[in-house]
């Protein structure tokens, strides 16, 4: 395995076609949270008022500021993007870096937040979950899944994006070749428009 | 454009020299050859595995009243033969082997656009594949849901539904990236020359098949995760207890499951699409109107999965809608049908295996597709919901239709693909006697189904006897000729004869290049001028 598909060599790098295959992956995971936000739909339409009720639980200050990290992160992946086209290498690593150090913020603020949530006995099949209604049940299972879900995602983001900094730092990635990079970006933005979805469903109903 | 068919000396992608020795030189390999076959290896064995549980299962029923099985047993199974079939068989068979193998070369390509990602896929697959293995030996042992996994039954029972169900996440989301890489292959790599209206129609129909592995498997994918969920983290979204409504369950499932028909059955047509106009020498009839309801297929298709509902709970206005457009998806498959047809009519056909296998495709999908229409109507859909009638569609469909086209495929491209040639005769015996045994088998389910015998049960009523026994009789006639027919190219393989580079007088690229074609499948990247499917009629054939 020293020449991986030597009878490719002749091929040009094709970037295009590398950004097209991590649309199509991106595609996918929009019909995957997708059908999150539809059973999100129904289950707020049949439990309209407990779930403004169960919302009274979230903290919209560390949402807000949430939400304000995962955005700024995005704005840094993007500069670093932009940076590597005018082939700035230490000034990608560095916005990466600041990139990959929000992301994990973010994770630390999501980790307390549902600990919080864990002390005063909001967690899945908990006896003070139990004894309040339907609708708060279903609006706590919501709020695992979903932002549980995300949180992975932001968590295999970090590690593409920690991947991604290596790969620019001994020069795989370059000015030249930089699809991998651009493609990582797309899937941390995604990440980002979903949280932005999330974070009103969840905290901005009270 | 160059001609490399009289270049038959080496042995291309399969020689030893060139590629390597010994197993890591096929379980490390990113060409696209070696690993649709590796697809191939893993997919029979288990296939293999599947026929014989669905064998014992069917002999089981030989008299009522006897129960050989115990009720757990048989419910396990089927739930083994369906996952078994439905995801490790029939989901990957054609385009993750044939597809793999024939994409890249139908359209000019040396490889597929991400080399390295398909050999993840396999890996993917495989240990989906052996993790759903592990599930039977495991947990609480064998799973007894039925390969659907309707809530509430799969969160309740106690046994290893959550591995089984995490092994279908794999195995879907191999499929997914299968999807992925054979669509921007689709889109970047044809050849110079090679429009869209060039390309061959099986890469139509892998294109087709593409975007609903992309756009549905994540269905499947959250729906078994949230199963998942409820089983180990307590978070139940389907239980009414809690405020959860099951049939959301059932309607996401089929959201993807309907679709997967088409990822099962797409690739098929365009199998037999490719077969017709060889055997019958003369240019695809309606070749726009092909393509053009791969696409309409898969559209539609997605937007149908209500049908397997219609006894669960439903408006009325959702139900008249889902079966009306029940019966528009009959429309594209009809059109389909109707060209194959009269891709024949006026041709010099030459009944070779692979055509033989491809006329049982259309007699028995024609059969299940007309079958799926009857229960496409609200009334009839009442009188056999979760009978043998819905069994006997089933199979009709995807092993009367999928599983033939992928015989019919094997037959076709096995000497391109080994540079090896079968037994003709012994082909052409083994599927007359699969032929009968299938009908044998499956037909009288149609009978037995809307006399009321309920699938999915270990015992019966005495009336359904009759029935039960000349399936059973069919079951004893479809095994020996799956034997003949894997027996037969089993011994090509390694006795047969050298075939030539074109043995049927094919016109599209694979027919070309050398068989077995080589690594780089082309030497210099041809240049396409011309539709596909174009003969010189009276030249070029022998």
């Amino acid at each position: 395995m020293n020449e991986p598909f030597p009878h490719l060599r002749d091929q040009v790098y094709d970037g295009t076609g590398v950004k097209l295959g991590m649309w199509l992956f991106l595609f996918s995971e929009i019909m995957f949270f997708g059908m999150l936000f539809l059973l999100y739909a129904v289950y707020r339409t049949r439990h309209d008022a407990a779930f403004h009720a169960a919302a009274l639980n979230m903290d919209t200050a560390i949402g807000t500021l949430n939400t304000a990290v995962l955005l700024t992160s995005s704005l840094f992946m993007a500069l670093s993007v932009h940076a590597i086209r005018d082939g700035r290498k230490r000034l990608t690593e560095i916005f990466l870096s600041i990139t990959i150090v929000l992301g994990i913020s973010f994770l630390v603020i999501k980790s307390f937040e549902w600990l919080a949530h864990f002390q005063h006995g909001l967690y899945p099949g908990s006896p003070v979950l139990l004894r309040l209604g339907k609708g708060e049940i279903m609006f706590f299972g919501l709020y695992y899944v979903m932002t549980g879900l995300h949180g992975i995602h932001v968590f295999i983001g970090v590690a593409v994006l920690s991947v991604m900094l290596v790969l620019i730092h001994t020069g795989k990635i370059d000015k030249t070749r930089f699809a991998a990079l651009e493609n990582a970006g797309l899937y941390w933005h995604l990440v980002d428009i979903i949280w932005i979805f999330l974070f009103p469903l969840f905290y901005l109903i009270k | 454009m160059e001609n490399n068919t009289n270049d038959t000396g080496g042995m291309g992608y399969l020689d030893k020299t060139a590629n390597g020795r010994g197993i890591l030189a096929w379980i490390l390999s990113t060409d696209h050859k070696r690993i649709g076959l590796l697809y191939a290896i893993v997919m029979f064995s288990f296939f293999a595995v599947a026929v014989s549980i669905g064998f014992t299962m069917r002999l089981a029923l030989i008299e009522p009243g006897h129960k050989i099985l115990s009720a757990q047993t048989y419910d396990a199974l089927f739930t083994i033969h369906g996952v078994i079939m439905i995801f490790i068989f029939i989901i990957p068979s054609i385009p993750a082997f044939l597809g793999n193998f024939f994409l890249p070369i139908l359209i000019g390509a040396k490889d597929v656009a991400f080399p390295r990602l398909n050999l993840l896929s396999w890996y993917v697959f495989v240990i989906g594949a052996v993790l759903a293995m592990v599930s039977l030996f495991t947990g609480g042992g064998p799973i007894d849901t039925g390969w659907t996994f309707y809530v509430p039954y799969s969160i309740q029972t106690g046994t290893n539904v959550t591995l089984a169900a995490f092994s279908v996440f794999l195995i879907g989301f191999s499929s997914m990236l299968t999807g992925i890489n054979f669509i921007t292959t689709i889109h970047r790599y044809r050849a110079p020359g090679m429009k869209w209206f060039r390309m061959p129609l099986f890469a139509w129909s892998l294109y087709a098949t593409g975007w609903v592995q992309i756009l549905a498997t994540p269905v499947i994918a959250i729906t078994l995760l949230l199963i998942i969920a409820g089983r180990v983290f307590g978070i139940y979204l389907f239980d009414p207890a809690s405020g959860g409504d099951p049939l959301l369950y059932q309607h996401l499932f089929w959201m993807y499951s309907h679709p997967a028909v088409y990822i099962m059955i797409l690739p098929a047509m365009g199998v037999v699409t490719e077969i017709i106009p060889t055997f019958s020498k003369k240019p695809i009839f309606g070749y726009t109107a092909i393509a053009m309801s791969s696409l309409a297929i898969a559209f539609f298709g997605s937007l149908v999965w209500g049908h397997h509902m219609f006894t669960s709970g439903m408006s009325q206005t959702a139900k008249w809608l889902f079966s009306l457009l029940t019966f528009i998806v009959a429309v594209p498959s009809g059109v389909k049908v109707f060209n194959w047809v009269a891709s024949l009519y006026g041709g010099s056909i030459e009944l070779e295996p692979p055509l033989l296998f491809t006329f049982a495709f259309i007699f028995l999908f024609s059969i299940g597709g007309f079958t799926g229409l009857m229960q496409g109507a609200l009334a009839v859909d009442v009188q056999v919901h979760d009978t043998y009638f819905v069994v006997g569609h089933l199979h009709y469909v995807m092993f009367g239709g999928t599983a033939f086209a992928l015989f019919a495929g094997i037959h076709y491209w096995f000497p391109k693909m080994f540079g090896k040639m079968y037994n003709k005769n012994v082909a052409k015996l083994a599927l007359l006697v699969m032929f009968i045994g299938f009908n044998t088998l499956y037909f009288p389910m149609f009978v037995l189904g809307w006399e009321g015998m309920p699938r999915r049960s270990y015992d019966y009523l005495p009336q359904f006897h009759t029935g039960q026994l000349i399936s059973i009789i069919g079951s004893w006639i479809l095994v020996p000729g799956l034997i003949i027919m894997f027996a037969n190219l089993i011994y090509a393989l390694f006795k047969g004869p050298k075939a030539p580079a074109n043995p049927w007088g094919g016109v599209t690229l694979e027919w070309k290049i050398p068989s077995p074609p080589p690594r780089e499948n082309f030497r210099e990247i041809p240049v396409i001028t011309e539709r596909p499917y174009i003969f010189n009629t009276g030249a070029g054939n022998e």
